[in-house]
């Protein structure tokens, strides 16, 4: 039997706070650390009460340059959770940036009014942009194309909560592969865990990256295989990401349609799957999941929003250095 | 073919055959104000064929982008009519504004006061620290 490992309470003594520092994408943040939010978003979940006040006096600026709905909203409710206030503006035309204001200036003003930032900017490396010029932590809310850390966050509770564990698992990514940097992230992140078999799920068209195949192979201990058939890999897997084919990335309107429709989980798919099988989706979703699946007990694409809260509330606190009241000594007994 | 040779100057060979006007390019060397000859499409044992680039006299030439455009290059140092050493050109773990990214979505194409800087990464390629594309040349 192969054994199956928790790495969050085998690590969770070595983490180094992540206190006063940014984080545009999680490949330089040390596993422990991101074994220890996930911890601290699961505790803060069950303690909502003790940590309400954890941000007191705190303030948050969402800097939103593109529109979304629920990051923004998300981010926003955490710091309102923890007991802090929110700043900000969504839609470029509402700032100082439809003046031509340039990146690093609104950071270096912003500084000075909050305690820390999360920008979305549809420029890949704004991010990183602004978290060179800015005083305070700064938090990469999707960058273009390029890296979206809290949604890989997000993902990763959700499994944890589902599996109770991120390896020995065989985990299926279904959708555009090539576009969605969800997968990659999330594939990224997760071979540093190792012992997962991927199961890559895609139309020609839209085949993972070679880049990221290679990040697969150069991990000693996952797998993968490619197929362009759901029904036929369904029974296998533990976990099912579904994915959106994005329509802005394609000029050809008959190309998307065509490939929009090609995976749509229905009741009738999922009869196949595994009862303990984990429905994902990063959201938002067109028709790629049928709304009668949304009442089985599978789907885990509405948990995942409620973690993507509860990650970025334990991302806030912890880059702010504010300790969430009893956390430190529960993980202390567990140890 | 005959060339004159050079006193004192690099000679920069094995230059990739019909990328020496790129090279040169990439060294900031204007052609138009700098003694130097150069030699394209020439056979080579190693590769078929090569360019020579010859610079007279480089003063404070700065050489790093060789380590990108040319990294397969051989470096002579030629003082008073003789090579008196050889080497291949460094591949620096960064380059700062020596080239530019291509990709039209990343932030360098907005942002005013930003540096090009790009890293080496473990495969061996040259790619942004912002956006992560490949580098082009």
């Amino acid at each position: 039997m192969s054994q199956q490992v928790d790495h969050a309470s085998k690590t969770s003594s070595t983490v180094v706070p992540l206190r006063g520092r940014s984080v545009v994408t999680l490949d330089d943040i040390p596993m422990t650390q991101i074994l220890d939010l996930l911890d601290r978003a699961a505790y803060i979940d069950t303690h909502r009460r003790q940590v309400a006040h954890t941000c007191d006096g705190r303030v948050l600026a969402t800097l939103f340059y593109e529109p979304s709905t629920r990051t923004r909203l998300s981010f926003e409710t955490a710091m309102l959770r923890l007991g802090g206030q929110v700043i900000g503006f969504a839609g470029a035309q509402l700032a100082s940036v439809s003046k031509g204001e340039s990146i690093s200036d609104t950071l270096k003003t912003v500084s000075n009014y909050a305690d820390i930032v999360a920008i979305r900017h549809p420029k890949e490396g704004a991010a990183l942009v602004a978290s060179q010029a800015a005083t305070v932590p700064v938090i990469n809310a999707g960058d273009g194309g390029h890296m979206h850390p809290t949604q890989t966050l997000t993902d990763l509770a959700t499994i944890r909560a589902r599996k109770g564990r991120l390896n020995h698992l065989t985990i299926g990514l279904c959708g555009d592969l090539t576009f969605g940097r969800t997968v990659h992230s999330l594939i990224t992140t997760l071979c540093r865990l190792g012992h997962v078999d991927f199961v890559l799920i895609s139309p020609d068209e839209l085949r993972t990256p070679e880049y990221v195949l290679e990040r697969i192979r150069s991990s000693a201990d996952c797998t993968y295989r490619e197929t362009g058939d759901l029904n036929g890999v369904i029974g296998d897997l533990d976990v099912l990401y579904m994915t959106r084919v994005q329509q802005e990335r394609f000029f050809n309107e008959d190309d998307y349609l065509r490939l929009r429709d090609t995976y749509i989980l229905n009741a009738d798919k999922l009869r196949a799957a595994r009862s303990d099988m984990a429905v994902l989706h990063p959201l938002p979703r067109v028709n790629e999941i049928a709304v009668e699946v949304d009442d089985d007990p599978r789907a885990a694409y509405f948990q995942q929003v409620r973690n993507g809260m509860l990650v970025r509330m334990a991302l806030e606190s912890a880059l702010l250095g504010d300790e969430l009241p009893g956390y430190r000594e529960q993980k202390e007994v567990a140890a | 073919m005959k060339v004159t040779s050079i006193v004192d100057g690099i000679i920069i060979d094995h230059v990739r055959a019909g990328t020496a006007l790129k090279v040169l390019h990439y060294l900031r060397v204007d052609p138009a104000k700098t003694r130097l000859a150069l030699i394209m499409n020439t056979d080579s044992r190693k590769y078929g064929s090569k360019d020579i680039i010859k610079i007279e006299q480089t003063g404070d030439l700065d050489l790093t982008a060789l380590g990108f455009i040319a990294p397969e290059a051989t470096v002579d140092v030629v003082r008073q009519g003789r090579i008196v050493s050889k080497h291949q050109p460094d591949r620096p773990s960064h380059l700062v504004n020596v080239i530019t990214c291509v990709n039209p979505r990343c932030v360098t194409t907005v942002e005013t006061g930003v540096d090009q800087r790009f890293h080496l990464d473990d495969a061996g390629v040259y790619r942004c620290d912002y956006c992560d594309e490949k580098a082009e040349d």
